[in-house]
């Protein structure tokens, strides 16, 4: 299978902390991947180095079919190459509205002249809309979006991110703050999402991770401590040792 | 789809006003009314006018975009000096070639500019003209100069300080900096400007000495009035797409732009070109009204108060930036130019000219910290259009879309 992201050999170093440590990841096509670990084993700083947010001091981070690497490029430009983020705290634009924040993240040109001279029309009104009912939203759209209930603008980041129309998906906590309905709910669009792009999810909560049925990577002190079904690593005495024993 | 300003009916309302109040001045007005309004008055509305153009930039770029740029008052005055330039010597070449023609021998071209040279820059000592003139004797290179100067140094400086992400506090700083470099690079005899002399005369446009300034002064008006309207409504445009909605959303959180796809410093730098290159036009139009530039003009607490009018009238509303400059700036003249009574507290007399700077600190203060929305805030009350109070934190997802302060009541 050819691989969508490699990462090898990364590490970084906060002020003489290592928060990653010769840390090596893969991840093809159309799959889903879901990372634990113990807080601060570096999952959301992983995300960081892959979005362009962290510089690493050693290490590759690879990039599609052809290999490129995203290292030297700026966090405008791995977005516009195809990957899409969302953050553990949820971060839309609380001053505007639903619309608004969708159709800004909706994948079309991004320069200032294009974006100066971009017409709503018809058809980007109807991407919009359809998104606005994947995630639920589609009566909120004409509010603003600061006020939505946290689960709903975890929800409203989610439909960003699929606005982007990436090829990778980092998502960090996505079901933090959502009731069990809601959590259901999440779970059903990431999997409809991983059938035709890659997607990684960070979550804590076990239960959310064994719905999304999927290969677990456990993260530890900045370097994965196992990989495998959820099955597998829960049964690895090293990953029961430093997270589920807790 | 709906025109424009049928979608976005302040902006219908804002240019229906300021038509009204033109017509208003100029059927008051010496020169095409009834004299009610004095020419002095005029020229302080039409500069008052500028004022409110120049905050509209100020508005674009730190009332939306979230750029405290402490600098815009440089690019004004950049605008005035380049427009000065040109008046300057197109009417000291008008008298120089009549008094050159009583000679025995015509003049040759470059005794003509020698004269010139010796008018202008016989105040600083010299009679050179310096490479910045080159332009000055063709009016339309030297507008064009109004636009380029000040959109080039803005290209520049933005360039570099985007590049580097310096942004908030640092970036004021740096932009006042700029300010400061600037006029202080004026007041030197040898800048080639003038020194601390500036451009004087303005007023006086070459080959019509023949016209009335009460005329003069309403065309000025006219032009300044135009140009506020057509840079209000391109204002408008620009900020009520999706172009408004990206540099609002820069403004709130930049980083969450950036991984949305957008390269944050390009629209960055795009916005600040532009502002200063209205600022410049609004300087261009205001400084032939005032009649004389001086590098004390560009000093950088001209920047300050530029900041200070557009947050007492209301960031982030272009109407409340024009309401906050005209206001705030009629309202210094008046106390600054004497004529408010003092106060008399029996232990203390207020004079209002050294009080008021302090009144004007004070008020900026206490609508940062009460009045958000500045005096354009006003207008929402009046519409009753008021955004959701909400206090609190979030209460999580079970409380739905409440938070702590509104469920506790
Ligand atoms: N910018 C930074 N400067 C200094 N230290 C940092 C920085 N970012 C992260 N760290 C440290 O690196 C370690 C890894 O942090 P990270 O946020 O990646 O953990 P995490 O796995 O996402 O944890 P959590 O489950 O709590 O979200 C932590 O110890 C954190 O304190
Ligand atoms: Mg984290």
């Amino acid at each position: 299978m050819s691989m969508l992201l490699e990462v090898s050999g990364v590490s970084v170093t906060f002020d003489g902390f290592r928060a990653i440590n010769n840390l090596s990841f893969q991840i093809g096509d159309a799959e889903m991947r879901a990372i634990i670990g113990p807080n601060g084993a570096g999952k959301t700083t992983f995300m960081d180095i892959v979005t362009g947010k962290t510089q690493p001091d050693e290490g590759h981070v690879l990039w599609g079919p052809k290999s490129v690497s995203l290292l030297k490029m700026s966090e405008s430009q791995i977005a516009r190459e195809g990957v899409g983020r969302k953050f553990q705290r949820p971060t839309v634009f609380e001053d505007q509205s639903v619309f608004d924040n969708l159709l800004m993240a909706l994948k079309n040109p991004r320069g200032a002249f294009g974006v100066l001279f971009y017409r709503l029309g018809d058809k980007d009104r109807e991407r919009v809309r359809l998104l606005a009912e994947e995630i639920g939203l589609q009566d909120e759209l004409s509010r603003k979006s600061g006020e939505l209930s946290h689960g709903q603008k975890q929800w409203l980041e989610i439909g960003m991110l699929l606005a982007q129309d990436p090829k990778l998906l980092l998502i960090d906590e996505p079901a933090a703050g959502m009731s069990p309905a809601e959590r259901e709910h999440t779970t059903e669009i990431l999997r409809r999402a991983a059938k035709t792009r890659a997607v990684v999810v960070v979550e804590h909560d076990m239960e959310f991770v064994r719905r999304l049925d999927c290969r677990v990577t456990v993260l530890h002190e900045g370097a994965v401590l196992a990989e495998g079904s959820l099955d597998h690593v829960t049964s690895n005495q090293d990953v029961i040792d430093v997270y589920l024993g807790r | 789809m709906r025109p424009f300003i049928i979608r976005h009916p302040s902006v219908g309302v804002f240019l229906a006003l300021l038509a009204l109040f033109t017509i208003f001045v100029t059927v008051m007005s010496e020169a095409y009314g009834l004299g009610f309004v004095s020419t002095s008055f005029v020229k302080t509305l039409g500069k008052t006018l500028c004022l409110g153009l120049v905050a509209i930039s100020m508005d674009l770029v730190w009332g939306y975009c979230g750029i405290l740029s402490l600098g815009h008052f440089a690019f004004f005055g950049l605008g005035g000096y380049m427009i000065g330039m040109w008046l300057m010597y197109a009417r000291t070449k008008l008298i120089v070639v009549a008094s050159l023609a009583n000679a025995e021998l015509p003049a040759t071209e470059q005794e003509v500019v020698d004269a010139i040279g010796n008018q202008i820059f016989g105040v600083v000592g010299s009679s050179d003209f310096p490479l910045i003139w080159i332009f000055a004797d063709s009016f339309v290179l030297q507008m064009a100069l109004v636009v380029l100067v000040p959109g080039l140094l803005a290209l520049i400086f933005g360039w570099l300080a985007f590049r580097s992400r310096v942004t908030g506090v640092y970036l004021s700083i740096l932009t006042q900096a700029m300010t400061l470099a600037l006029s202080v690079y004026l007041f030197q005899n040898d800048s080639g400007l003038r020194g601390n002399n500036g451009l004087s005369g303005l007023q006086n446009l070459p080959g019509a000495d023949a016209i009335a300034q009460s005329h003069i002064s309403i065309w000025f008006f006219w032009a300044s009035a135009a140009m506020l309207g057509l840079c209000y409504m391109a204002a408008a445009w620009i900020v009520s797409g999706k172009f408004g909605s990206v540099i609002r959303a820069i403004r709130d959180d930049e980083t969450r732009v950036r991984f949305l796809g957008y390269s944050v410093e390009g629209y960055k730098l795009f916005i600040f070109v532009v502002t200063a290159i209205i600022a410049g036009i609004a300087g261009a139009l205001y400084y032939p009204q005032a009649g004389i530039i001086n590098p004390a003009e560009i000093a950088p607490i001209a920047s300050i108060y530029l900041a200070v009018w557009v947050a007492i009238g209301g960031r982030g509303r272009l109407y409340g930036a024009v309401i906050g400059a005209a206001f705030v700036s009629i309202v210094s003249t008046y106390f600054t130019g004497g004529q408010a009574p003092d106060i008399n507290l029996g232990f203390y007399t207020i004079q209002w000219v050294d009080w008021w700077l302090v009144a004007l600190g004070l008020a900026f203060v206490l609508v940062t910290l009460f009045a958000p929305k500045g005096i354009g805030g006003l207008i929402d009350l009046f519409e009753g259009r008021r955004s959701p109070d909400r206090h609190g934190a979030d209460l999580g997802p079970d409380a739905g879309s409440l938070r702590e302060a509104e469920a506790e009541k």
